[in-house]
């Protein structure tokens, strides 16, 4: 069993090695590029399930302190740092999810792509992002973690800009990297800090008790250290979840492919900040009302907010974008709250419905667009769930497919959504029957059932506009189910939708997960890791939320026809407009960071070329050239002229004139000698004798 | 009673001076030649006679004298034989003639 542990460290390896040999190699086979990201992720998830099967078979031991490889990583003198890789309950759990989604998420990318001029590159960019979240995964530390969330925030913006010869997809990738990067600066900071208070950063070291005691009872700017690497921390995970403020990069991420907005929106990148603030609860929770408060206020604030602005969005992925949003902010109401596991159950099964939902709304717009093609009309947006209507008729599959992921997200009975989202309210409920009214888990479970009603809300419009009434355009009129590459992908997560709530059904040993990956917070005190009892009246209340919301939505829309006005905006009037216009936060950030920055960047541009360094560079520049004439004259006058030519011409004239002196007649010569000897004789005698 | 060294001296120098005017005045190369014997000579006698004065016991000046005159006949083989290759060449030992060195 510890074998099969050891594993863990080839997990990531697979689709690094596809990445490699994609760009390196076969960039110009679209069909291998394809066969090796999915070989290439196949043999993760082989890989995977085998160490979960080590950590079942591990039992308590493995599964709540973790099994770990450490590697030392630049040993310097008495200073080593171990980066290793670690497998414990929570891993497994992850290891589950992200390799067998993005396999199914591969495998559907491999027709949805279909006749991309840069089929190849795509398998590699998300071979690559794979690799980034299962690296992630199973990090025993924080600065691997760390480089594995930098090689998603790099895939994200490569992804989401994939397209970019449209504008705004390039502005997009720009936009995800930039906000992201907020959050990654944060995080950073943040593992500076606990650096340099600990000397380590790996987890179980970490999470000692007299780590934390230490962490916590140190002050730094007034506030205990660890509350404060706490918030930095989860600045980061804010801005990789996509959580209010820094949200606004995930919306726009829908300028990505679709299986690109399945893999970021299920199986990586925004579950990375969820996963984060899980595995660094117990920070979190040492100190009392501290961080963990503002992690369940931001939740609240996002599950509610996320929600509403999903009611009034048209663009279909747009609509499932905000519900990506609200069920994050679910996840950190849970954490938040202290109920780790709670957060992570709803974590799993999101991924698996969300990806449901994402592929599936691809196989839509595919479908869509090819009817489009059909008609010869390139002016239809294949996204616009105005544009659609119908459906259900003319692709049973994805509808069907598409109406579990739906129950699944409202959390209809008995299907995934409905037991993980259950027991986050029932975690907000039963604090707040001991916390008092208007407390903060009080608001967290208002927020949270509100959006239940919203969400169901959202899901009843869209599959009311997408699958029901008749066609609104004749490009839907003419949309066509996708082949088997796609719909097969659609039905094994719907499977999954529907059933992966059975693993921690409250009936069963109080839940099966609650044991498996529940007490690998087991030391941090401040923690609620007991399984949560199953709250009959939570769960009616959401239930009758979500399908009274479900309904209402669908029986509004169902029947909508071409051109009619949005039956909510007729209702809400203005709130829709502002709704409509995500609350104008990116108009706000527009304004507030992006515009003085532009006119920030335009006053250096201007310092830089009209004002002072250009001009003094062009000074410099200018005496050089006119030092260089000068010089260049000195040279061809004194040095050429006068020396070295000079010295040439002297010689020449002399030898010219002297030559003469050699006539050839040896009496001459004898004459000369005589002469010169008689002269020297007589100088000699006149100046020395004297 | 000995001649003194002047008269020597003075000889000497009229020797010399004989030898110089005949190898500047001449054009035969042959009699140019035998001017150089003059000169040489007339070094020799130099050479006897301040041996002779400044060291009367020793016959340092007189070795130096023989050494000279080998030389000195070692000199005229060698310049007769440049002379006959010469005179093979040009049918003449006219030294006016022989200005082939000169640019």
């Amino acid at each position: 069993m510890e074998k099969l542990l050891l594993l863990t460290p080839l997990i990531p390896i697979f689709p690094l090695l596809a990445f490699v040999i994609i760009i390196f190699g076969a960039n110009k086979n679209n069909k291998l590029s394809a066969w090796l990201a999915i070989g290439g992720i196949g043999l993760s998830t082989l890989t995977s399930w085998l160490v979960i099967a080590g950590t079942i078979m591990g039992g308590h031991h493995v599964q709540a302190e973790g099994w770990r490889l450490p590697i030392p990583w630049m040993p310097t003198g008495e200073i080593v740092f171990n980066m290793g890789v670690g497998v414990d309950g929570f891993t497994a759990a992850m290891l589950f999810m992200v390799p067998l989604v993005c396999l199914l998420i591969f495998i559907y990318a491999s027709e949805y792509m279909e006749g991309d001029p840069r089929y190849a590159r795509f398998f590699a960019y998300v071979s690559l992002f794979a690799f980034g979240m299962l690296t992630l995964v199973i990090a025993d530390n924080l600065l691997l973690l760390f480089m594995a969330w930098e090689v998603m925030g790099l895939c994200s913006y490569l992804l989401i800009g994939f397209w970019f010869e449209k504008t705004s997809a390039k502005r997009a990738g720009l936009k995800a990297f930039l906000t992201t990067r907020i959050g990654d600066v944060l995080l950073f900071a943040g593992m500076l800090i606990l650096y340099s208070y600990t000397r380590t950063l790996t987890f179980h070291e970490l999470f000692k008790p007299e780590t934390l005691e230490m962490l916590s009872g140190t002050m730094m700017w007034g506030i205990p250290v660890s509350a404060l690497i706490s918030l930095l921390v989860f600045g980061g995970a804010v801005g990789k979840s996509a959580q209010f403020p820094l949200h606004v990069w995930l919306p726009d991420a829908m300028e990505g492919p679709t299986p690109v907005s399945a893999l970021i929106h299920a199986a990586t990148m925004v579950s990375a900040g969820v996963y984060l603030v899980a595995r660094m609860l117990p920070l979190f929770a040492i100190v009392p009302d501290g961080a963990l408060r503002w992690v369940a206020i931001i939740g609240a604030i996002t599950a509610f907010f996320g929600a509403t602005i999903g009611i009034a969005q048209n663009d279909i992925k747009r609509v499932l974008a905000y519900s990506t949003i609200s069920q994050l902010g679910y996840m950190m109401i849970a954490l938040g709250l202290g109920g780790f596991l709670a957060g992570v159950f709803h974590l799993l099964t999101h991924a698996f419905f969300k990806a449901l939902l994402f592929l599936g709304s691809g196989s839509i717009i595919h479908a869509v667009e090819h009817g489009a093609h059909h008609v010869n009309d390139h002016h239809t947006d294949p996204q616009d769930m105005m544009n659609m209507g119908g459906l259900y008729g003319r692709m049973k599959r994805t509808a069907w497919a598409y109406f579990f992921g739906t129950a699944a997200l409202i959390g209809i009975f008995p299907l995934a959504g409905f037991w993980s989202k259950d027991e986050i309210l029932a975690e907000a409920w039963l604090q707040w029957q001991e916390a008092g009214f208007m407390s903060l888990p009080f608001w967290a479970w208002l927020a949270g059932t509100l959006g239940a009603f919203l969400t169901a809300l959202y899901m009843g419009r869209q599959i009311g506009l997408v699958f029901f009434g008749k066609p609104r355009t004749e490009a839907a009129a003419h949309a066509q189910e996708p082949g088997n590459r796609m719909t097969i992908p659609l039905l094994v997560l719907a499977f999954f939708a529907a059933t992966l709530g059975f693993i921690n059904v409250p009936f069963i040993k109080g839940g099966w997960l609650h044991h498996f990956a529940g007490e690998v917070h087991a030391a941090s005190h401040a923690l609620h890791l007991e399984a949560i009892p199953f709250q009959v009246s939570v769960a009616v209340v959401s239930s009758i939320v979500a399908l009274g919301g479900f309904f209402l939505g669908w029986a509004m829309y169902r029947n909508l026809k071409a051109g009619q006005q949005d039956p909510l905006e007729k209702m809400l009037g203005p709130v829709f407009t502002v709704l409509k216009n995500k609350y104008y936060v990116d108009e706000l950030y527009t304004a507030i960071f992006i515009k003085p920055t532009v006119k920030l960047a335009t006053l250096c541009a201007k310092f830089d070329y009209d004002w002072v360094i250009n001009p003094i560079v062009n000074t410099v520049g200018r005496i050089g050239v006119v030092s260089a004439i000068i010089s260049a004259k000195f040279d061809e006058i004194v040095i050429d002229g006068l020396g070295v030519l000079g010295t040439a011409r002297f010689f020449k004239w002399t030898g010219k004139e002297l030559r003469l002196t050699q006539s050839g007649q040896v009496s001459n010569y004898l004459l000369t000698i005589a002469l010169s000897s008689l002269t020297l004789v007589g100088m000699y005698l006149f100046f020395i004798r004297m | 009673m000995t001649i003194p060294l002047s008269w020597w001296l003075i000889s000497a120098t009229a020797l010399f001076s004989i030898g110089l005017y005949g190898v500047l005045s001449n054009k035969n190369a042959i009699a140019i030649l035998m001017g150089l014997e003059l000169m040489l000579n007339a070094v020799n006698i130099n050479l006897v006679a301040f041996g002779r004065h400044i060291t009367p016991l020793e016959v340092t000046g007189q070795i130096f004298a023989i050494f000279v005159i080998a030389i000195a006949a070692a000199e005229a083989a060698v310049a007769l034989a440049i002379i006959i290759a010469v005179y093979r060449q040009r049918t003449s030992i006219n030294v006016e003639q022989l200005d082939s060195m000169r640019f």
